[in-house]
């Protein structure tokens, strides 16, 4: 009955991203595809390597994870072990409001506010650069890598605690030897959910990281992710039906499959983690 | 050990203690200054901006002349039509996973599916609408697409929080009903669904306000055209408040990006209804829900 | 053992004072001039005793759980704690080790003297003391850790480093709770591997590697079949030959199988002590009486 649009929905995403992925493959080889460095699909010489896509992806969602998680992981222990519950009231809700903003608005901030910090600071930094989409989408996966990593801490038995200071060790020492190895497992099952919706962040990184597909590790530099290749054709006037157009559909299916790998491990990450304790 | 490299051992372990805390401490605030730089600097940038001319223009290529009239208005038909779609969908998912399906492969298949649903990225369902909707059905880049793409987005969410709300009606109201000679659908529909109302509302008042911010598959199934005038019926062309502020910030001109601090405002002040209505009814009714 | 008079506590406290290790103990004059409130037949024996406890009350937040407990138990000595469902018998178990400093809210009143030290003054560190006074808990927790690491774990935060030290640490510790022939050739395998029985003895091990001279023990067998729980007992019986055990169970015969002296607890007070064979067959109190019978509890 109704259940079945949720699992039409994904069946959808599937048939709908391959077949118009296809004509995209007729022309393009898979070969190219995932081994060619370039990637112009709307030039003269046109190149259909996703790799400048897929890197300029991955530096931003590392960029991103190396804000998020430190921070978030820090702030899920304090409010896991620390905080009094009057504090823990306090902060749930400001997290809940920084979890609420649309990532249009973070787009924002990055190329008004950010953007012109980092290259006050580093003057050879392009207008549009990958640091300060890293920055903002940081932040916005930030509320998601702290509740998710607070929930796993909150699941490890107090028990263990107990032991722990019966045995004589501080409180640090019971976090840092026992609690936290003990949710560790739940804790990088939240990372990589937290990193796999920073590879699918469109708006901010559209905004802000520019829009010029490079193979490069420097933040600083101008790139393109996937997700704002497809932000950027699919508002374009790229002729429909073109290969430039149905490279759309062949990005996106990319797209898809990687987070989904990621969500997948993640969860089965956690479900190893709750048989643990069961 | 001697005595003294004892004590200084405690001292630096009391010392590490010490640090860590503060140092998670520190983590703590540095979210709460972030959200708070944040909210301020937009203000600072758009509060002057802010007049009634601003919410009666419509999009302009003079900063001074722009207004979020035209977004807005198509936002709210966004919104209503996607409402109209998801919430009875989402329900009805719900309903027959939480009271038909049997605990089975096919139940866990769909609920697994759901939960991975959440998790695609929003771009992702742009090109789905674009290839299915607009193309396929050959609706168009009109409002009905986009409220089409945006109901399947939302979907997840509107079925895990319906389901939440379905699994908090205590057992002892359905066995009551169902002891009284009611048909299960009469016990449903009598007494189930509405204890879980609020619950529902409440969630599906959530998930739609995560749609209100949503920028990302509208440009994909063809929001972004400049628009003028807003949408009268569901096949018009529109545009949406998080799509014109994506146009504003992307203009060189200073000025728009004054512009568009002032359209987040106004977003922002949307969300924020949205949400406080979503938490007075929680309160009202009563039902705690995890979101 | 024959001339013992229970009831004449303040005869009996001035005895203890004749003791040689007497002079350690700081207890007050008036230890056991309250109601009900008895010394340890032991230490009525002019044995020092290892822990003196002091019109002791515990709160949490509003609610008191224990009120004006006074109690002596003598080194080398197994005592237990009897008393039905929420007596305060767990409670008072846990404030010999602070273990109650983790709720918040919560208060003390009186003390508790472990060989003359107040373990609550503020100059105690409590790391120190819990160091001395280990604890095994109701249900086995081990760390998800391997064997080796679980016993390891105290002497590691204690800063032991060497790999040699804490090999022996770790085969001494589970030699003495009847555990290293099982698990000696597998120091490497995950605790949570073991059975139910063997990971509250790796429990013991635990909390005996840090080198206690006190071992608190809540209810360390109620979880456990049968056969485990002997293994548990004849194991009690063993260690007290080096330390001093308080043990808490629900279970009268555990009770009478595996200690020297019972402390009826009922209702946050203590109500009734002496040695477990007279407590048993001559209780001097109604309710002491009726408990033991199994008229409620």
């Amino acid at each position: 009955m109704c259940a079945a649009v949720s699992v039409l929905t994904t069946l959808g995403i599937v048939v709908v991203l391959l077949s118009q992925a296809r004509g995209f493959f007729q022309e393009v080889s898979l070969v190219e595809f995932f081994t060619d460095t370039r990637w112009t699909p709307l030039f003269e010489q046109k190149h259909y390597g996703i790799l400048p896509l897929v890197s300029g992806t991955m530096l931003v969602a590392a960029g991103s994870a190396l804000v998020a998680l430190p921070v978030g992981l820090c702030t899920a222990i304090y409010l896991s072990e620390y905080a009094a519950p009057r504090f823990r009231e306090v902060v749930k809700p400001v997290l809940e409001i920084l979890a609420g903003i649309p990532s249009v608005v973070y787009g924002f901030v990055a190329v008004v506010f950010i953007s012109p910090i980092i290259r006050e600071i580093f003057p050879s930094a392009d207008v549009f650069n990958a640091a300060s989409a890293s920055l903002v989408v940081g932040v916005m996966i930030l509320p998601m890598v702290i509740s998710l990593s607070e929930d796993v801490l909150g699941s490890v038995p107090q028990a263990l605690r107990e032991a722990s200071c019966a045995l004589g060790a501080s409180q640090f020492e019971t976090i840092v030897r026992v609690v936290v190895p003990a949710a560790l497992s739940g804790i990088v099952a939240s990372f990589l959910l937290a990193v796999s919706r920073a590879i699918g962040e469109t708006m901010a990184v559209t905004l802000a990281a520019g829009a010029t597909p490079n193979l490069t590790l420097n933040p600083l530099e101008s790139i393109q992710t996937m997700t704002a290749y497809i932000a950027q054709v699919s508002m374009g006037e790229t002729e429909h039906g073109s290969t430039g157009y149905n490279s759309i559909f062949a990005v996106g299916i990319s797209l898809f499959v990687i987070t989904l790998l990621m969500n997948l491990l993640s969860q089965w990450v956690l479900s190893r983690m709750r048989e643990k304790y069961e | 050990m001697s005595e003294q490299s004892a004590v200084r051992r405690q001292r630096r372990k009391r010392l590490a203690a010490r640090s860590f805390e503060w140092l998670c401490l520190t983590a703590t605030f540095l979210c709460i200054i972030v959200l708070a730089a944040l909210l301020s600097g937009i203000i600072y940038r758009g509060a002057g901006w802010l007049s009634i001319e601003f919410l009666t223009n419509g999009p302009s290529r003079f900063p001074d002349q722009s207004g979020v009239k035209a977004a807005l208005i198509g936002s709210v038909w966004l919104i209503g039509l996607t409402a109209l779609i998801s919430v009875p969908l989402g329900t009805g998912a719900a309903i027959y996973l939480e009271e038909y399906a049997r605990p089975g492969i096919l139940r866990q298949f769909i609920q697994t599916n759901v939960s991975n649903l959440a998790g695609v990225p929003s771009i992702v369902y742009g090109i789905l609408g674009l290839g299915l909707f607009v193309r396929t059905l050959a609706i168009g880049d009109t409002v009905l697409a986009g409220a089409l793409t945006m109901s399947l987005l939302i979907l997840p969410v509107v079925i895990v929080a319906a389901q939440e709300a379905l699994r908090a009606v205590p057992d002892s109201i359905r066995h009551a009903s169902l002891a009284l000679g009611a048909t299960r659908w009469q016990t449903i529909q009598h007494q189930v669904l509405p204890a879980a109302l609020p619950g529902i509302s409440t969630g599906t008042i959530l998930a739609l306000s995560r749609a209100l911010g949503e920028a990302a598959p509208l440009i994909a199934v063809g929001a972004l055209a400049f628009v003028s005038r807003y949408p009268l019926g569901p096949m018009d062309k529109y545009t949406v408040l998080p799509i014109q502020i994506f146009n504003w910030t992307g203009k060189p001109q200073h000025d728009f990006q004054n512009v568009a601090a002032a359209g987040i405002i106004v977003l922002l002040g949307v969300l924020l209804c949205m949400n406080a209505l979503a938490v007075f009814i929680r309160y009202r009714y009563g039902k705690q829900i995890r979101w | 053992m024959t001339d013992h008079h229970p009831n004449a506590p303040l005869e009996l406290t001035r005895a203890t004072s004749n003791g040689p290790l007497a002079e350690q103990v700081q207890a007050p004059e008036d230890l056991d001039r309250h109601d009900g409130n008895v010394a340890a037949p032991a230490v009525e024996r002019g044995q020092a005793s290892m822990i003196t406890v002091s019109d002791l009350s515990f709160y949490y937040g509003a609610v008191q759980a224990l009120t004006d407990v006074s109690m002596r138990i003598p080194p080398r000595n197994v005592t237990a704690l009897i008393g039905p469902s929420g007596c305060g018998k767990s409670t008072f178990l846990r404030c010999i080790n602070r273990m109650n400093d983790l709720i918040e809210e919560s208060r003390v009143e009186g003390s508790i003297h472990i060989e003359g030290q107040d373990i609550y003054s503020p100059q105690t560190d409590v790391v120190e003391l819990r160091k001395r006074v280990g604890m095994v808990f109701q249900k086995s927790n081990p760390f998800p850790k391997s064997i080796f690491d679980n016993v390891a774990y105290g002497p590691r935060v204690a800063g032991i480093r060497s790999r040699t030290a804490l090999e022996e640490i770790v085969e001494s510790s589970l030699f003495q709770a009847a555990l290293w022939d099982e698990v000696k050739d597998r120091l490497d395998a995950s605790a949570l591997k073991l059975s139910g029985g063997q990971q509250q003895r790796l429990c013991i091990a635990r909390a005996l590697a840090t080198g206690p001279e006190v071992l608190l023990m809540d209810e360390p067998a109620s979880a456990l079949d049968p056969a485990s729980t002997a293994r548990i007992e004849d194991l009690v019986s063993e260690l007290k030959e080096h330390y001093t055990i308080v043990i808490v169970t629900h279970n009268m015969h555990q009770a009478a199988r595996v200690s020297d002296q019972t402390a009826f607890f009922f209702e946050g007070r203590l109500f009734e002590m002496s040695e477990t064979a007279e407590l048993f067959t001559n209780p001097k109190q109604k309710k002491t009486e009726d408990y033991i019978g199994g008229r409620f509890g």
